[in-house]
């Protein structure tokens, strides 16, 4: 335990050396501030929308934003200590390789967890404070879940920049791969999906269909914010298969959780049987 | 309690037979001296004992216990080759991240630094350092909660002559508080006065191993007087020449002066012989270096024979 904190604080203290930390939060408070200002600007008018309207624009966004920078974050974790020389020799420290990857993920997913609660939390206090007639009970359960859920989808990337980053030996293959990633989960997944629907012409099984959303994580992440406020009425695209998941909140939320165990384990498993 | 025991070990990557049937073992309070071309063996060797690969055939023993096992990695400090560190953070901090990873007292860390000569740089990035600087640090790191199988991998590249000797009386005291010592070079002729024994890989396999004086018997390599006359080279010759109860005599004259190659079990005999002769003004006896034996080991491939891969 006590060598996994040591990997953990070199990396969060890594990360706030290098302002990685103060950048992420500082980009996220913008986003939120400025959307729960702005949100509304489309419908002609300029002010806090609805705590329901700015979290649903938060997830929309936070579905581009947050995987990426959780693969910035992580994907040289284990190729860059390989690259500069240094794995080989923290391999011959009382370290064993799931200790390595572990304090690795810890730190990595601390700096992510730290910066979404100051950005999105510091946002969530000015709005509560700064518009009159907020409901702040709502809001708090509300950024919470937000926040909460972010750091999920944002650790299940991490854990997929792993896998990656045990694989590959040299750091712009990892670089490259890491943005496949999002590329996939992020713009190609739904277009999948969609066309899967509309190429089938209602042939496709539409008791599965559902349950393909929770294929990807930025689609449960999306389900989770978007979902328990509109009960279905705002959703579009793909989304609206969400409706139909037997699943509660509570399945969608193990879902998220198994979406960084997964790939955690697979990464370790990977590590385990690389050649050093 | 020996350091390390390899027994019959051997080891394939991929097909590839990199290392071929090898014992070796380094009792503690020794310095072993690693020696053999690129691609000998050798890093193999290291990183077997380092627990980082396991051996595809025979026993590793490191320190009584498992290689790899953490309660012996512990124990062993390693400078790899080339090493290298976290370029944006200063040799005190990273120093003081590997000293907890190996569960070694802080207090440690600056007297380390002080020990190997880094006090002044010790609070700059390692990006600024020198490479000599950057090997100091890495031997700070290896000699990390006082390790009782210290393996060192080209450990003076880099270094200055003082801070070489610096490094080789370090070693030599820490061999006499009982720590086993493995030391790679290709410098062979610095390594030559410090080693206790030498092990000389070729191709995976170990051709030679000992002490340099059972070294120069196994190879049999002859000894070299060198001798000035006292009357004349003619007269000389002619001595030697009478002396000569056994074939493998090589004269060469240089410059007024004899060299004779003579074998180590006849040396004594004609030593006498000239001495009795009364013409004989100086002698030079010269042994074969550590170099000369590794030379008849390794056999003259030259450089396509050196140029296998790591």
């Amino acid at each position: 335990m006590n060598s996994i904190w040591t990997i953990a604080r070199k990396e969060l203290s890594d990360s706030l050396r290098n302002r990685w930390l103060i950048a992420i939060a500082l980009v996220f408070a913008t986003l939120a501030l400025g959307i729960a200002w702005f949100g509304a600007a489309a419908s002609g008018q300029v002010g806090y929308a609805s705590t329901p309207a700015t979290i649903a624009s938060l997830a929309s966004l936070g579905i581009f934003l947050i995987p990426l920078i959780a693969l910035l974050l992580a994907y040289d974790a284990i190729v860059g200590e390989e690259e500069g020389g240094t794995l080989l020799l923290l391999m011959t420290y009382p370290l064993s390789r799931g200790q390595l990857l572990f304090g690795k993920f810890l730190g990595h997913g601390l700096t992510l967890a730290l910066a979404t609660l100051i950005g999105f939390g510091v946002a969530g206090v000015a709005i509560a404070v700064l518009v009159q007639d907020v409901a702040v009970g709502a809001l708090a359960l509300a950024m919470l879940r937000f926040i909460v859920s972010t750091t999920l989808l944002g650790w299940g990337f991490i854990a997929l920049a792993y896998v990656v980053s045990v694989r590959v030996s040299e750091k712009p293959v990892a670089a490259g791969l890491a943005l496949a990633i999002w590329f996939f989960f992020v713009l190609i997944f739904d277009l999948m999906l969609l066309g899967t629907l509309v190429a089938s012409q209602g042939e496709f099984n539409p008791d599965l269909l559902p349950w393909l959303l929770l294929l990807n994580p930025t689609d449960i992440y999306r389900l989770l914010n978007i979902v328990t406020f509109s009960d279905g009425a705002q959703l579009s695209g793909v989304l609206s298969l969400g409706a139909d998941l037997p699943i509660g909140p509570g399945g969608l939320w193990l879902a998220l959780v198994l979406w960084f165990v997964v790939p955690l384990a697979g990464a370790l498993a990977l590590f385990r049987s690389r050649r050093i | 309690m020996s350091c390390f025991r390899l027994e019959n070990v051997s080891y394939r990557y991929d097909k590839a037979l990199v290392l071929n049937g090898v014992d070796l073992r380094l009792e503690p309070g020794e310095i072993l001296g690693l020696f053999g071309h690129n691609g000998a063996g050798k890093t193999t060797s290291i990183k077997l004992i380092l627990g980082l690969m396991t051996a595809s055939q025979g026993k590793v023993s490191v320190l009584d216990g498992e290689a790899g096992d953490p309660r012996v990695s512990q124990y062993i400090g390693y400078l790899p080759e080339n090493v290298m560190f976290y370029p944006q953070l200063t040799g005190r901090e990273i120093l003081a991240h590997f000293a907890r990873l190996k569960g070694a007292n802080l207090r440690q860390v600056p007297e380390l630094l002080g020990q190997v000569g880094l006090e002044d740089a010790m609070d700059a990035r390692v990006k600024t350092y020198s490479k000599g600087m950057r090997q100091r640090l890495g031997l700070a790191q290896a000699l990390l909660g006082k390790p009782r199988l210290l393996m060192l991998d080209e450990p003076t590249v880099g270094l200055d002559p003082v801070a070489t000797a610096d490094l080789y009386r370090l070693l030599r005291k820490l061999r006499d508080e009982g720590t086993g010592i493995v030391l790679c070079s290709h410098v062979l002729p610095g390594v030559e006065p410090y080693i206790d024994r030498a092990a000389i890989l070729t191709d995976g396999s170990l051709k030679a191993v000992g002490d340099l004086g059972s070294l120069r018997r196994q190879a049999n390599m002859p000894v070299t007087l060198s001798l000035e006359p006292e009357n004349g080279v003619a007269e000389l010759e002619a001595v030697i020449n009478g002396a000569q109860a056994s074939a493998g005599l090589m004269v060469r004259r240089d410059n007024g002066h004899l060299h004779v190659d003579v074998r180590s079990s006849e040396k004594m005999a004609l030593v006498k012989t000239l001495m009795a002769s009364g013409e004989v003004r100086d002698l030079g006896i010269y042994q074969p270096t550590l170099e000369d034996v590794y030379v008849h080991f390794i056999g003259s491939g030259g450089l396509s024979h050196r140029g296998g891969s790591q």
